[in-house]
Formats: C-alpha cells, structure tokens, sequence
C-alpha cells in the first residue's frame, strides 16, 4: 500500500489460511482507545491466521495420507497408468470427513469462543472509537460557528 | 461487450434450463407467482452451474482458493426475491458470469479467452484499500442482507398472507412483507458478521462484503440494528403485535441459536427449518391477527420442505463442512441424513391432506398436489437407497421448483372467503333476528 495513505489496506486472500491480511494504518495523532482498537485487531488477525493455516494444512495432510492409504488396502498406486494423481469418490471420503470433524470437534469449539470474544470486542471497541472521533467533528464545529 | 461475452459464456449451460423454466412461466397465470418462477429460475441457473462445477473430478493437489469448486450455501432456503427484478437480475449476470469464468479457469486451466478471467483474478489478489465508497454501498449492503434469500422469506410471507381466510387488504400487506423483509436483512448481516473466518474459508461465501474487507463489522452491526429496529417496530405497530413477536423471535432464533449452533451440533438442522417455518406464519398472523390452525400447517409444510431441501444440499458440500467445522448430518450421521430427509418428503403428503380438513383449501388440493409430493417422495426414496451425488442433486432441483407449485397450487385451491362470508351473514341474521324476539 501506497506509504500516504490514510486508511487500512487488505490483501488477497491468504495461500494456506485464506484470509485476508490487512496492513493497518497508524494515524500519527492516535489515541490511546484508537491503539488498543489497533492492537486488538491486529492480535485477532494473527490468532486467526496461525489458527486456520495449521488447521487447513492438517487437513490436506491428512487427506493425502487417508488416501494413500486406501488406495494402498485397495491395491493401487497414487498415480494411475497416464499419470493422474488417484483420486477417491465422495463416499469413500465421507468416513474421512466424519473422523476429521469429529477429531477436531474441541479445537473448533475453543476457536469459537475465542473469536466471538474478539469479534464482539473489537466492534464495540470500533464503536466507542468512532462516537470519540463523531463527538470531536462535533465539537470543532461548534466552535467553528462561535467564531 | 464484456457483460455480454460474460452472459454467453454462462449461458451455455444454462440456455435449456433456461427455457424450461421460460416455458413453466408462461404457463402461470398470477403476476406474483410469474415474479416467484423468473427468481426460481435464476436461482436454479446459479445452482445449476454450482453443482455441475462440483461434478468435476477434484483435483487432489494442494489447493489454492482459485482451484476450490464452488460451494453452496447451508442457509440458501431457495426460492427467491422480490426486490426491482432488474437490478437483481443485473447482479445475478454479474455474479455468476463472474463466477462462472473463475471456474472456468481454474477447471480447464486453458486460456481460452481468458483476458476477463485474467483482470478479475488479478483484481482479487491486488491489495485494495479500506475505504468506504457510497457509490459501491448499495450493492455491499445488497450482498451482506443476502437479499436474494430475503426475497425469498418475504415471498414465503407473502404466501402465508395469501392464504389467510381473510379479505385481501393491500396496506397491511404491504406492511408485513416490508417489515419481514427488513427482519430478514437485519438476520442476514448478523449472521454474516458472526461467520467471517468461516466464510473466507468455503468457496461460495468466500465473496461476502465482511470477507473481503468491504464494510466494517461495526457498520454491519449499525446496518443490521437499523434494519431489524423499524423493521420489528413496523411489524408490531402497523401490522400486529403478534406478528412483531415472530419477527423479533425469528431473528433471535437464527443469529444466537442457527449460528452458533453450526458448528456445534447436527440439531441445527431442525432449529434452522423452524427459522425457514416462521415467516409463513408471520404472513398468516399478520393478515388474521391470531396464530390458527391453518398458519402452525402452512410453517409445518414449509419445516417439512428445508429437509429435503437442505439434507441433499449439505450432501455435496461435505468436504467444506468438515474443514470448516460445521457439524451437518451429511458429515457425522449420513444416514440419518438421508432417512429425514425421505421421512419429511412423505411428511408433505400428510400435511397436504390435512389441509382440507382444516378447512384451508378444497379437497382439490391434496388430489392436484399428490403427483408432485410422490414425485419428490421417490427422489426421497432414491437419496435413501443410493446415497450419492446425483441422487441429491436431483432431490435438491425437485425441491427447488416443488416449493413454489406447491404453494401455487394451494393458492388456487383456497376456500372461496366469499362462501364463509356468506355462512356468517346468515347466522349473523339469524342471531340478529333472535335478539329481536327477545327484546321486550
């Protein structure tokens, strides 16, 4: 993002977690409320991202290796004569995905209650920096019309 | 010329579903219904192309968003909107023209006039600022209400007040499908503000406004809260009490119980088909003012439909689900799944029988609608017994046109208001005429 720039910039989405990072911007003149705001979002972000990108790559990890090993009881290679990579059919994958959800079934629940917490803080944070920022417009107005 | 090339492109697939559907319209007689069956087709051209995107072999590689087949939304409870169909149908070109050429790309991997693929992949992965534009906020706020789906609700509503054994009044009409569709929109983004980690990670929400940095959480918050505010009130104080209660509870329903309650146990399902049950309802009770027999019947006929409607949805987006943490009967009980789901097909045949007796409809209706009801039963019957993918996909593509006719059968086979007016003018006269006697 362009260095001038006042305002947040976000990414594409990341490779392995899929979510998209955002560049926060630090006003020079930021206030106490508007750092915590800042921080809390920016720990939110991180949390998020070594959440989802471990999560997302166990996931192919373990898939590989449920097919791997299905193929191997069946008999066949990873790789068919033309060199595809052997892929299962859905039913043979829905024991997998059921192991899958069912394993990380507490690791979900705890991400759960930790994000909630953070999404229902950094909202009211934004809120209670935005009616600061709406009251401040308020009064500079105000006493601009006095002068 | 681009948005041409892209509607070409999309129509391929989409011309002879298309036409059927044409046809189906000028069969209807009712404006309202002609609204219901375009919507219905452009939501079934979309799923269409969803769901013949996932019948590509998967590739097993490591997978980059790009390369992800699209997914289908849980909470999608079809049927459509009635927003100005223009500027939905506009969006709709739009989305799954630009949808379309995405899978396109990824799946065939050619680059056969790929030059808009090309610029609206690169505009994804540039870095965009974070700044609201008034221009774009219409359309954000559009996608964050998820308005198709409120079109949706309010015409399930619309349906519910038509069938009410009441006069027509257009104002109070009026009023409640506003006020449920200001309900619905305020729902909407408070699930969406809730679900951002989550979307980002399934390919078909992966688009959402709060996803892609669009709008802040703190203005979904205020959107929501400015939607579902007047739109609770609205309900209460223009139309009744009781159809306010139903709102407000609806939304409560959905944000704090549906929600959460996906990722932590298969009894979502049930809480969400109640959710889809509700405006119904809601349309019943705001045209009679009291919650009768015929209202719990047509929220019954709609809780029955979300089964098979959604069970054989959830059916082809088990890999998502399981990645994401969504605990789904297709994932964890598949049998289960599937016998609810053909359960809840025979269900719609009962509950349509029953209509009759509470004296909602003629008997006309059980008779006409039995075809379609032992129509969707076998596809119920041939998801039970097969349990593959395209045994759900052709349960889910009945229940998308099964829902509509059937409500417009209903319709058509309403009790005549006039007939009951006429009994009560008789017995009104006759009381009138036995006071009479009685005065001195």
């Amino acid at each position: 993002p362009p260095a001038h720039s006042h305002s947040d910039w976000i990414g594409p989405p990341d490779r392995h977690s899929h979510l998209r990072p955002v560049i926060f911007h630090v006003p020079p003149g930021e206030s106490a409320l508007e750092r915590r705001l800042r921080e809390a979002r920016q720990e939110a972000q991180a949390c998020n991202q070594r959440f989802w990108a471990r999560h997302n790559r166990a996931f192919r990890q373990e898939k590989e290796e449920f097919i791997y090993s299905r193929l191997k009881a069946k008999g066949l290679e990873m790789r068919d004569e033309s060199g595809q990579k052997a892929t299962l059919n859905a039913e043979e994958m829905a024991d997998f995905y059921k192991d899958f959800l069912s394993k990380n079934f507490k690791k979900h629940l705890q991400y759960n209650r930790d994000w909630y917490k953070r999404n229902f803080t950094i909202t009211f944070l934004m809120g209670q920096v935005a009616l600061v920022r709406a009251l401040r417009w308020l009064r500079g107005k105000k006493k601009n019309v006095e002068q | 010329g681009l948005f041409v090339w892209r509607l070409r492109s999309a129509g391929v697939r989409q011309v002879p579903c298309q036409f059927v559907h044409l046809c189906r319209i000028a069969n209807d007689r009712l404006i309202t219904f002609q609204y219901f069956n375009f919507l219905k087709r452009m939501y079934v051209t979309q799923y269409n192309k969803d769901l013949s995107q996932r019948a590509k072999p998967k590739p097993d590689s490591v997978v980059s968003p790009f390369h992800e087949l699209q997914q289908l939304d849980q909470e999608k409870k079809a049927v459509h909107k009635i927003s100005p169909v223009s500027a939905v149908h506009q969006s709709w070109c739009e989305t799954s023209g630009r949808n379309e050429l995405r899978e396109m790309k990824s799946a065939a991997g050619t680059e056969d006039s790929v030059t808009a693929v090309r610029a609206e992949s690169k505009e994804d992965r540039q870095w965009k600022e974070m700044k609201l534009r008034l221009d774009d906020l219409p359309g954000i706020l559009a996608r964050l209400s998820k308005i198709k789906l409120t079109a949706l609700v309010v015409s399930t509503a619309s349906a519910g007040f038509a069938m009410a054994p009441v006069p027509f009044e257009l104002t109070c009409f009026l009023l409640a499908s506003l006020g449920t569709g200001l309900a619905s929109c305020a729902a909407n983004s408070i699930n969406q503000f809730f679900e951002v980690p989550f979307d980002s990670n399934m390919n078909r929400t992966k688009n959402r406004p709060l996803v892609r940095g669009q709008i802040s959480p703190l203005l979904a918050v205020c959107f929501a809260a400015a939607c579902g505010v007047p739109g609770v009130a609205l309900l209460t104080l223009g139309v009744n009490p009781l159809t306010g209660a139903l709102g407000a509870f609806n939304i409560f329903l959905y944000t704090c119980c549906y929600t959460p309650l996906k990722r932590i146990s298969i009894a979502n399902t049930w809480v969400g088909a109640v959710v889809g049950a509700i405006p119904p309802v809601m349309g019943w009770t705001a045209a009679t003012g009291s919650l009768d027999a015929g209202a719990l019947l047509l929220g019954g006929i709609l809780y029955s439909w979300q089964f098979p409607h959604f069970n054989a949805l959830s059916w082809g987006l088990r890999e998502d689900y399981s990645r994401g943490g969504y605990c789904m009967m297709s994932v964890t009980h598949p049998g289960l799944c599937r016998r609810v789901a053909l359960r809840h097909c025979l269900a719609l045949i009962g509950l349509s029988a029953l209509a009759p007796v509470l004296g909602i409809t003629t008997w006309t209706f059980p008779l006409i609608s039995l075809p379609i009801n032992l129509y969707i039963s076998y596809l119920g019957f041939r998801f039970y017994r097969d349990a593959d993918r395209s045994s759900s996909r052709k349960l889910f593509f009945c229940s998308l046109w099964h829902l509509p006719l059937l409500l417009l059968v209903m319709f058509t086979c309403k009790k005549s208001v006039l007939e009951k007016e006429d009994k009560g003018d008789l017995l009104g006269e006759s009381r009138e005429r036995a006071m009479e006697i009685r005065l001195p």
